[in-house]
């Protein structure tokens, strides 16, 4: 197991080192730099003052120096300047981390309280009208496109309560906070959990056709503990790799929900970052989104070998 | 006795009446001004900005010299009133602008407004200072200006090459404000110090703009507010959402899209809105350096293909302006009137007769029915851009011109532009001033910066001159016109048409005039009270009821 664990980890380090390469050529690669977007709101381009504002931000330098500058700073965790604040990086995103984070935790938690349950409910109420409302409502879930339901549900709570549950002000409690990430947590949530209860049917029907299945029926157990105790118990493995890629999914995919919903977090601020060319911003956002991808795809290989005994990491 | 009785009661009640009534329109201070903002804004140094992102939050930093008067819709030369200039005049020859300065006034940071300060600020714009702006889109405004010197303590003088009656708009204006000597450019992109009605608070990139009553502010009395906020909303859906429910007392200036008013007016009956030009212009830049378009006849051809009228109905609702380069009348001071335009060639409203002419141009060019012109159209890859550049290459088709859209992202567009790579394009231009003088030097000068398809002209230039010198404004008028009529017909910069859009306010924001002929203080100043209008009576606790009445000096629960 320890030699397993070993090797994960420099296998992280190397999908990292990767990662960071590729980014840092994809946003170089892309045209124009943060000179263009300044010189942009001024309406001109003035080339000479260009030149000077990249040799100040050392975009001048050849693109290996400035990749080991930027290596060198993440060792020493010199996370850089936003070129657009002029604000430490570690400023900039710090905040914002602990936003998206409960505001993907919340979705997932929703995601995974309602797809579970109902996902077990549809595959043991198979082909009943029960059944057939709730893939209905996966579908539904599975097809809407985010920004319109997250749109939707803004302008309803306009019309109906003469409100609008958008961040405006920071929460002063916690009680503040759930309740104003819950209703873009739930607008995210119910996509995952469209895909969490389909995917549960579908395995919770493949194992209630396992030969166990019926001999614990006929055995005498009771319909509940077939349904969760033997047959969840099993069916879950699929879904807990689900949860995970969702999971490492929700840090980054949050863009349209912090968008419509006005939340300030990290994902947001990617692609505002990214449309600005804001460099640092970018390459330390995306490496952070790729920690929490490869330590979550890693945590859900571990969770594996707890749900089923069967699966050993070893030589 | 009783009707004397009762005649002394009414009486009473009349008098207590007038009262009342005088006391609630009468200002009140207090409250923050809550507004939506459509993004970051690039940075706090107006005088680096050519967008209403910055000027309109950080407007209230400053003072400028002269401003055009807040009350007053229509800014023009009769409009213009004393700031942290007490008075001003000009010399016998009329080459030199004294402004006596106000005395007593101090920036943020308590550090006194002099002379010194005028003199910086303009060195800098002149690009005469060390450290020098990053940025200075304005600089070619000031191509008559020889230098700025401090007379004494109070006293500022302002020394032009030649003649220049006009000067003084560029000065009233809101990119005009004045900086302090002792602040670097650097600290004024961030942190922005001024002798403004507020101080700046923060900044959070993609959350909010933060402003503070300024407690020694040299107008006595004011401003009003206690402060002003910009909540940062990039969604325009969420923001006109928050704006209908109650959320916020402004709109960003002029945010409010003609489609979009209507929804406002729908779900929000209580809210004030106008709809007003904008200072926008949607215009086609061709380059004249890249063959075929370096021939007249083709540019002439591409302009006798549009109608106007069609983008306006499709993208206005029919609510746009047709004009030249100046804003069209009645918002406009320098725009030509519907019969002068109507003799522009190309803006005749005979479009098949216009089309047909632009074939037998093309057709003795060698183009035709079997042998069609084949261009991209280049623009800037958001909706305002993009959709005119959709309806343009239909009409295009029409002479024989086929084009594809080429879109452009936005960190690209002005360094493609400035290297004039791209045949066509569909670009958007702001007036700053609606004056000739920032217009024309701005866009169509020989050499300026957002000159952006390189038009020169001697003899266009000596047109510039010419009108600038004149005093006579009604003369310049009619000398305006006819530069305007010929920069049409050149194509330099073809105008399609002019924008408006829409501010909306709560009902119990009061002191508000929306300013007609200037994107820059059609809302943006008023907000930042810098004049003896603007009161926010304060926000009620808790969102306002929908069922405000028009017309209340407060919010009241019933309109019976």
């Amino acid at each position: 197991m320890g030699t397993y664990i070993v090797k994960r980890f420099l296998l992280m380090l190397l999908t990292l080192i990767g990662i960071s390469i590729i980014i840092f050529v994809l946003l170089r690669l892309m045209p124009g730099n943060i000179a263009d977007i300044m010189f942009d709101s001024a309406g001109f381009v003035d080339p000479a003052e260009k030149a000077q504002i990249e040799k100040e931000l050392g975009l001048d330098l050849p693109i290996p120096v400035q990749y080991f500058h930027w290596i060198r700073g993440l060792l020493v965790w010199d996370l850089g300047f936003s070129y657009v604040s002029e604000m430490p990086s570690v400023d900039e995103l710090g905040p914002r981390i602990p936003i998206t984070a409960k505001l993907a935790g919340l979705a997932l938690f929703f995601s995974v309280l309602f797809g579970l349950p109902l996902g077990v409910i549809s595959a043991v109420k198979q082909d009943t009208a029960l059944d057939y409302i709730l893939r209905i409502v996966s579908l539904s879930g599975l097809s809407l496109p985010s920004f319109w339901l997250a749109l939707l549900i803004l302008m309803f709570f306009v019309s109906t309560f003469g409100t609008i549950p958008i961040y405006l002000d920071p929460p002063d409690n916690l009680w503040d906070e759930l309740v104003l990430y819950s209703i873009p947590a739930a607008a995210v949530g119910f996509r995952s959990s469209a895909l969490i209860m389909r995917l549960t049917r579908s395995s919770m029907l493949e194992v209630m056709r396992q030969d166990y299945i019926r001999t614990a029926r006929s055995k005498g157990a009771s319909e509940n503990s077939i349904n969760y105790h033997h047959a969840l118990k099993n069916a879950v493995l699929p879904v807990t790799t689900i949860i995970g890629i969702e999971a490492a999914f929700l840090i980054g995919g949050l863009i349209i929900t912090e968008t419509v919903f006005n939340i300030p977090g990290v994902a947001h601020f990617l692609v505002e970052a990214i449309l600005m060319r804001d460099y640092p911003i970018v390459q330390n956002l995306v490496m952070l989104i790729a920690v929490v991808t490869v330590v979550i795809n890693f945590a859900v290989d571990m969770l594996y070998a707890v749900l089923d005994p069967r699966i050993k990491y070893a030589e | 006795m009783k009707r004397k009785v009762f005649a002394i009661a009414s009486a009473a009640s009349l008098v207590g009446l007038m009262f009342c009534a005088e006391a609630a329109l009468a200002a009140k201070s207090g409250g923050v001004l809550k507004a939506y903002h459509r993004g970051t804004p690039p940075s706090g140094s107006i005088h680096e900005e050519a967008t209403n992102s910055t000027v309109a939050p950080y407007m209230g930093v400053f003072n400028n010299l002269i401003m055009y008067d807040q009350a007053k819709a229509i800014e023009s030369m009769d409009t213009i009133v004393p700031d942290l200039a007490t008075k001003w005049a000009w010399n016998s020859d009329k080459t030199k602008l004294t402004f006596t300065l106000r005395e007593g006034v101090k920036f943020h940071d308590g550090k006194p407004f002099t002379a010194k300060d005028v003199v910086c600020t303009w060195n800098l714009v002149l690009g005469n200072a060390k450290p020098k702006l990053r940025k200075n889109p304005r600089k070619s405004w000031y191509k008559n200006l020889d230098k700025v010197t401090a007379d004494s303590d109070y006293q500022a003088t302002f020394h032009l090459k030649r003649i220049q009656p006009a000067f003084v708009a560029l000065l009233a204006g809101g990119y005009s404000p004045v900086y302090p000597c002792h602040v670097s450019p650097k600290k004024m992109r961030t942190h922005p110090i001024g002798t403004g009605p507020f101080k700046f608070v923060s900044l959070k990139q993609n959350e909010h703009v933060k402003f503070t009553k300024n407690m020694d502010y040299w107008k006595e009395g004011r401003p009003y507010l206690d402060g002003i906020e910009w909540t940062i909303i990039k969604s325009r859906a969420t923001r006109v959402l928050a704006f209908v429910a109650g959320k916020f007392d402004f709109t960003f200036n002029v945010d409010v899209t003609i489609p979009l008013l209507k929804d406002v007016k729908a779900q929000a009956p209580h809210a004030v809105c106008e709809l007003v030009p904008i200072g926008v212009s949607v215009n086609l830049i061709v380059n004249q350096f890249k063959p075929p378009f370096d021939d007249a006849g083709i540019r002439k051809a591409m302009v006798l293909s549009i109608d106007r009228q069609a983008f306006i109905d499709i993208l206005g609702h029919g609510q746009y302006d047709r004009g030249g380069a100046m804003m069209p009348p009645p918002a406009g001071v320098w725009g030509m009137p519907k019969d002068v335009l109507a003799k522009v060639a190309g803006y005749s409203l005979d479009i098949e007769g216009n089309r047909a002419a632009a074939r037998k141009i093309m057709e003795g060019l060698g183009y035709g029915a079997d042998n069609r012109l084949k261009v991209k159209v280049s623009t800037r890859n958001i909706a305002v851009y993009r959709d005119p550049a959709v309806i343009l290459i239909d009409h295009l088709k029409e002479v024989y011109i086929d084009a594809t859209l080429d879109t452009v992202e936005t960190s690209n567009w002005h360094a493609k532009v400035a290297r004039k790579d791209y045949m066509v394009g569909l670009n958007l231009t702001g007036a700053g001033v609606d004056d000739p003088d920032a217009n024309f030097y701005e866009n169509y000068s020989c050499g300026s910066q957002r000159n952006y398809t390189g038009y020169c002209k001697p003899e266009m230039e000596k047109l510039f001159e010419k009108q600038s010198m004149m005093e006579d404004q009604e003369a310049r008028k009619k000398l305006v016109w006819e530069i305007d009529k010929k920069l049409q017909e050149d194509a330099a910069r073809p105008m399609i048409y002019h924008i408006k859009s829409a501010q909306c306010w709560q009902p119990y924001v009061h002191g508000f005039v929306t300013h007609v002929n200037s994107i820059i203080t059609s809302g943006a100043w008023k907000t930042s009270g810098w004049t003896n209008n603007p009161v926010a009576t304060g926000k009620m606790a808790g969102t306002p009821p929908r069922n405000i009445c028009l017309g209340a000096s407060r919010p009241v629960r019933s309109c019976g």
